[in-house]
């Protein structure tokens, strides 16, 4: 990647970090309801999504935000969403938790864990019998690959060689839970034989490395015709929605994946090797807080959806 | 004199457990995270009665059905209510039927909690009141209480009961402080929440309190509104139901849910069956819409029907109607 793009990364895992503060801040404020955040996680998000091509479309979570900031999404229509308002992606009715744009490639999000990924076989399918080139991106957490529905939907997607990128975003919890108590093995990617398909596992801190072995998974995808499991091993660095006093986390664990903020270490890099002065940081910086409270502004103006909205988009 | 304990539903919940799993070794927890955010429960009982489970609702349930037809009694916390899609065949085609199936070899003692209703602005994935499906479901027991004391007895009942209760706490109620009472609350009992000859509110979970302010309300326009609070959803108090529509001859049925097939309707035809002589008025239902739930809070908040619409709806079922002793003299 040359420096052009890791400074352009750089801001808009910026920008995601700049958005989830905002979003807990509100929260605080009473402002909007909980988001799940996805603080730790930037470097995953942009890492893949900027590999996939204009035409791919992307299947997420509850933990959106980043996929949908990386892939281009408006921060003011994506905070009016999440404070409930008529402008947001969704009208208001999302929330912070089932964003969807359409015009985005973000064709749907599931909150019930696990949901997205029996609907990825599906827009895989479409996208198959289309005879459209490109993937499906389905994003997912190592607590969702816990679910009947993981087995699922990679058995049936391998058997029908249906193109979807399996994303799953180790961050190391399941809401209150730590991923070891739930499972013996370290490595979810290490289940990909077992349905007849590659996988890989990446260091999900290091988005330079994310973007490469997504651009790898989304060519063999390609060349085999089947779909790829690729796990992207992050830490949460935020509770699991807000608030959340994180009692339960072990402040050491904790503190080891601080120090590898995926931000901190990009930004390292690029002012360690001299392509990044202070300068240009500073610049970035300013644009990305100006960008954020732009979109709270308009958030803020933004009215709340009609009482009649109660009763619209039920049935097409 | 006795202390009042004052608690909240959900500390009442935990402190029922607590209470059954001292007298009753086969008595264990389970659910995502139970063992992290219960803390007192799994330092007083250990891990292997207080567990964490991995993220599956499916085999949650599964297990418990398992366990419960040999021997043990289990508890699961399925945290939202919508959750119980993954928990349903276990739940419905497991632990609801195979009693019966089995002609009677098995049973089910266990209990299923799950949070529902509005409050946290969390749409419509998270917040859904699905009660009246696992109504529906023969072989399954319901019970949605509206203060700690309720959640209290109805889930020591529940642990106690052979067969599968789902208990649901609505969003709203779950963290307000209330009395605790000190008995049991029988699977099926309703609650007289206030005396009142002119019209019957019914509710449960989040419109008891609703129906209450509405009573008050009509109060200070001389209307003397009773108020029940239905706690189980099945089996339903019909014979409290029945008793109080003789005296008021008026319903209003307020439930957050939505209207089509819901508890209301169920209520409403059992009215219309038992104590048609006794109706002045026709039974009037303010449910949810047949919509599902949006996150934000304005529209969440006018989901569910509001005090001012219940006390409207009875005022009206009032004036559309003449007292009995004229009706009875025409
Ligand atoms: C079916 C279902 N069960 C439980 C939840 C509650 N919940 C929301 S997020 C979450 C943790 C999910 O963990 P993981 O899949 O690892 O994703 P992460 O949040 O770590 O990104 C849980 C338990 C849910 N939304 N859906």
């Amino acid at each position: 990647m040359n420096t052009e793009w890791m400074i352009e990364a750089l801001e808009r895992m910026m920008l995601i970090r700049a958005h989830e503060e905002t979003a807990a801040a509100l929260q605080q404020a009473g402002r909007a309801p909980g988001s799940c955040t996805a603080i730790g996680g930037e470097a995953s998000a942009v890492g893949v999504v900027w590999a996939l091509g204009e035409d791919d479309e992307i299947l997420t979570n509850h933990r959106s935000a980043g996929h949908l900031l990386a892939r281009g999404a408006d921060p003011n229509r994506l905070l009016a969403e999440i404070m409930g308002r008529q402008d947001g992606y969704c009208g208001g009715k999302s929330g912070p938790l089932h964003v969807s744009a359409s015009e985005l490639g973000v064709v749907l999000t599931s909150t019930i864990v696990g949901g997205e990924l029996a609907l990825a076989t599906g827009v895989a399918l479409s996208r198959r019998m289309a005879g459209r080139e490109g993937v499906v991106a389905c994003f997912f957490g190592d607590g969702a690959a816990c679910q009947g529905r993981f087995h699922e939907s990679v058995n049936l997607a391998a058997v029908w060689g249906l193109p979807v990128l399996y994303v799953c975003e180790n961050n190391h919890w399941q809401a209150f839970v730590h991923r070891d108590e739930t499972m013996l093995v370290d490595s979810i990617a290490a289940r990909a034989p077992g349905y007849g398909i590659e996988g890989a596992r990446v260091d999900g801190t290091d988005v330079i490395a994310v973007h490469e072995a997504a651009r790898h998974a989304i060519a063999r995808i390609a060349e085999t015709g089947r779909p790829y499991l690729l796990e992207t091993v992050t830490y949460r660095l935020r509770g699991h929605f807000e608030p959340d006093d994180m009692a339960y986390v072990d402040p050491q664990e904790h503190a080891s994946w601080a120090a590898r903020d995926p931000i901190d270490l990009l930004r390292n890099r690029l002012v360690g090797s001299g392509a990044l002065d202070r300068a240009t940081l500073d610049g970035i910086e300013a644009r990305v807080a100006r960008r954020i409270s732009m979109a709270e502004a308009f958030a803020s103006a933004s009215p709340f959806p009609a009482p009649e909205a109660l009763t619209t988009h039920v049935y097409a | 004199m006795t202390m009042m304990t004052m608690m909240t539903m959900m500390d009442a919940i935990d402190a029922a457990i607590a209470a059954e799993m001292r007298t009753d070794p086969s008595v264990l927890v389970f659910g995502e995270g139970v063992a992290t955010k219960r803390t007192a429960l799994r330092d007083e009982f250990g891990a292997a009665r207080v567990r964490n489970t991995p993220l599956a609702e499916g085999i949650i349930a599964g297990t418990a059905a398992g366990a419960a037809a040999t021997g043990l009694r289990p508890i699961v916390d399925l945290l939202f209510a919508p959750f119980l899609c993954y928990a349903m065949d276990e739940i419905v085609n497991a632990a609801g039927k195979l009693r019966y199936l089995s002609g009677g070899q098995f049973s089910f003692p266990m209990v299923v909690l799950a949070h529902t209703g509005g409050g946290w602005g969390v749409g419509g994935q998270h917040n859904h009141n699905l009660e009246a499906w696992f109504a529906h479901a023969p072989g399954l027991k319901v019970a949605m209480p509206s203060t700690p004391a309720d959640a209290w007895g109805l889930m020591r009942a529940a642990i106690r009961d052979d067969n599968p209760v789902l208990i649901f706490t609505d969003m709203a109620l779950a963290y307000a402080p209330g009395e605790l009472g000190e008995t049991a609350v029988p699977i099926g009992q309703a609650r007289v929440a206030r005396e009142g000859s002119d019209v019957t509110l019914i509710g449960y979970g989040k419109t008891v309190p609703a129906c209450l302010e509405a009573a008050a309300e009509l109060a200070r326009a001389s209307i003397a509104a009773e108020v029940l609070d239905l706690r189980s959803l099945k089996p339903l108090d019909e014979a409290a139901i029945l008793r109080s529509v003789r005296k008021t001859g008026r319903v209003v049925i307020a439930h957050e849910a939505s209207r089509t097939c819901g508890i209301g309707a169920e209520v409403a035809a059992m009215v219309a069956d038992a104590a048609f002589a006794s109706l002045r008025a026709p039974v009037r239902r303010l449910t949810g819409p047949d919509a599902p739930v949006a996150a934000c809070f304005p529209l969440e908040a006018a989901y569910s029907p509001a005090p001012a619409a219940i006390a409207a709806a009875a005022r009206d079922l009032m004036g559309d109607h003449v007292p009995r002793d004229l009706a009875l003299a025409v």
